[in-house]
């Protein structure tokens, strides 16, 4: 089943003419003549989970916003950086007044009269497709009811953080805000804002085409409808793939993107995104759907699976999740901006031969102080992937570190920075 | 001491860009710079008051004003963000902390440059990112005109390893590869264009044959 993906490659899609040819913004006709009470029980109806990582019910934020006659905002999330997530790209490169109708029925829905699409600097070609296409639509008269402006950041992965997006929007610096106020009441300029990532914008104009209830029969009971798969990483076609969510992730692994080359085996996968925590080959099998993720200790966040076979040491991986994002910490909470950089510091020392096998408790330790103690789970968002890692493959980073201190003549080094794992607790 | 010079915090250097430098407290308070002695040109003014338009905020355009300061000067020069400051009525000190935040706003001096950006992010690097960026920087040694840097994902991991020219990208990379987009740039060409992201299809082979979604209403 095909709804995001169906016909994405038709040429010209991305201009009005053949969007509305293919039955473009009928579903915003169609809603236009709905009242906004109507749409939104439309959108609760099917069940429709936000695409950009929460997995929050778009239905039940929709409703958050409070009815009156005040300046209302929606924002349109896409600033994709999460490493291994790349369908919003493929979506509004090539479809975006499937965007662009989204967004104007949920302005519809939610009364908001300033809508704004916050796209990564980088994404600087794509925002241009956008700019054309919201042109298109205002001259053609589809854009009456709500101002939408197409806004470029300038490249901080933190920006994709919800309230350090609307920070960014307002002209600062990308820090995250302390929640609560949440955004429904107080978000942009202090104004009741509505903030959804592009693939579930974009699935709007589908479900009020289908009707609520019948969006809500694909896919399992609690995380319905399909989903942009973006695939990387150690597999023969990578790619975003349009799944029905629910189906095993082998499926997706093995039989859409190929698996790994060849002779080689999965050796563990991210299965949304780098900031969810790894799994392993047996936990191929678990149907790829929010709750079952989560009931394995991982998530299904942004829906970007990376692939990893067995020819990569897992210190890599832990050095290049560290290194992102002690890059991307926005600085402002201090548990974040120093346990991101003390984790990239150990995770090299371990690499160097100059750690024992006491530094992984260490480190399993800084990781505990991180989660749960900043404004953002940026974070967290390492500390998850790392604890993962140490939790599935400790042996192996106990034997990587013996064998690269036995490298160094078996020269015993100082204690590392930071105390005992007894220490630390007594600090936490 | 004046807060010219650096004071690292930490042996290693603070991880904060900006934070090493310290604060100069006998300073008097900036001002907004005065129209009268600031000149600005005129299409960068009007492109930032352009932007500024766009909002129900004018600040909400610094982040759009400074890009194009950066576009019209090489980089965020103080001079350009001066210029910047002025057309948008704000000191150069808020737009500083706004320019220094942002990886693709660059507040070191630099030339007129083209951009090569290689991911070497985690689902490029296991696909043999690094190399390629040690063969983009040996293939760019001596050029003045390339400014090559590592970069976080770009959000173009089906093409991995990949790397963005100019905002265009470009992948699956190898090694060899390097030299033709060195070349292609000195050329003006467009960069590699047989690997360009704009001219591939989708992956799901499936959603390639089908037809737009609400087609089957439109048309029989």
């Amino acid at each position: 089943m095909k709804l995001l993906f169906a016909g994405i490659d038709e040429p010209g899609l991305n201009t009005l003419d053949v969007y509305r040819r293919a039955g473009g913004y009928e579903s915003l006709h169609r809603a236009l003549a709905m009242t906004p009470d109507q749409v939104v029980a439309e959108i609760d109806a099917s069940g429709l989970r936000g695409r950009g990582g929460a997995g929050f019910q778009m239905g039940k934020k929709a409703a958050f916003i409070p009815k009156g006659d005040m300046d209302k905002y929606l924002v349109c999330n896409a600033d994709e950086s999460e490493p291994g997530a790349f369908k919003d790209r493929e979506l509004m490169q090539k479809n975006p007044h499937q965007l662009v109708e989204g967004m104007a029925i949920a302005a519809h829905a939610t009364g908001c009269n300033r809508a704004f699409v916050f796209i990564r600097g980088e994404y600087d070609y794509v925002a241009d497709i956008l700019d054309a296409a919201v042109a298109e639509a205002r001259g053609a008269g589809l854009l009456d009811h709500v101002d939408l402006v197409v806004h470029r950041g300038a490249g901080a992965y933190i920006c994709g953080e919800e309230t350090a997006l609307l920070d960014a929007l307002e002209g600062k610096r990308g820090n995250p805000r302390l929640k609560p106020p949440f955004p429904a009441n107080q978000g942009l300029y202090q104004g009741p804002t509505l903030i959804n990532n592009v693939e579930t914008l974009a699935t709007v104009p589908h479900i009020v085409r289908m009707g609520g209830a019948e969006y809500a029969k694909l896919g399992t009971e609690t995380s319905t409808g399909t989903k942009v798969v973006s695939v990387s990483g150690h597999v023969q076609r990578p790619g975003n793939y349009e799944i029905e969510l629910g189906i095993p992730a082998r499926e997706i692994v093995y039989g859409l993107a190929g698996g790994p080359p060849e002779g080689r085996k999965v050796k563990l996968w991210f299965p949304g995104g780098s900031s969810a925590p790894v799994l392993t080959e047996e936990h191929l099998d678990l149907p790829y759907d929010f709750d079952s993720l989560a009931k394995a200790g991982s998530m299904l966040g942004s829906g970007s699976i990376i692939v990893v076979d067995d020819t990569v040491p897992v210190i890599d991986v832990a050095k290049w999740v560290a290194k992102f994002y002690t890059h991307e910490s926005c600085g402002k909470c201090t548990p974040c901006r120093e346990g991101t950089a003390w984790t990239l510091a150990m995770v090299q020392r371990m690499d160097r031969g100059e750690a024992t096998p006491m530094d992984i408790e260490i480190m399993a330790g800084v990781q505990e102080q991180i989660i749960g103690h900043c404004l953002c789970v940026l974070g967290d968002s390492m500390a998850m992937p790392i604890s993962s890692l140490v939790k599935h493959f400790r042996e192996e980073l106990e034997a990587h570190i013996e064998a690269a201190r036995a490298r160094r003549d078996g020269v015993p080094t100082e204690p590392p920075p930071g105390g005992s794992p007894e220490q630390e607790e007594v600090a936490a | 001491m004046s807060g010219a010079e650096g004071v690292p915090r930490f042996a290693h250097g603070s991880r904060v860009p900006g934070w090493d430098r310290a604060v100069d407290l006998e300073k008097d308070p900036e001002e907004v710079p005065d129209p009268a002695t600031t000149p600005v040109p005129d299409a960068l003014r009007a492109e930032i008051e352009e932007y500024m338009g766009r909002y129900p905020h004018a600040r909400s355009a610094a982040i759009p004003a400074l890009r194009a300061a950066q576009r019209h000067h090489g980089w965020c020069s103080p001079e350009a963000i001066e210029q910047v400051a002025c057309v948008m009525r704000m000191t150069s000190a808020a737009l500083t902390e706004v320019a220094t935040f942002y990886d693709m706003t660059e507040t070191e001096p630099r030339p007129h440059h083209h951009d090569v950006f290689v991911c070497t992010n985690i689902s490029c690097s296991l696909r043999g990112a690094e190399a390629v960026y040690d063969a983009m920087c040996a293939a760019a040694a001596g050029r003045e005109d390339l400014h090559v840097r590592s970069f976080e994902c770009l959000g173009a991991c089906d093409i991995a390893p990949m790397a963005s020219v100019d905002g265009v990208y470009v992948g699956p990379l190898e090694p060899a590869d390097a030299a033709t987009i060195a070349e292609d740039v000195r050329a003006g060409r467009p960069v590699l264009e047989a690997k360009q992201l704009a001219r591939r299809p989708v992956a799901d082979e499936e959603a390639r044959e089908s037809r737009p979604a609400g087609a089957r209403e439109a048309r029989p």
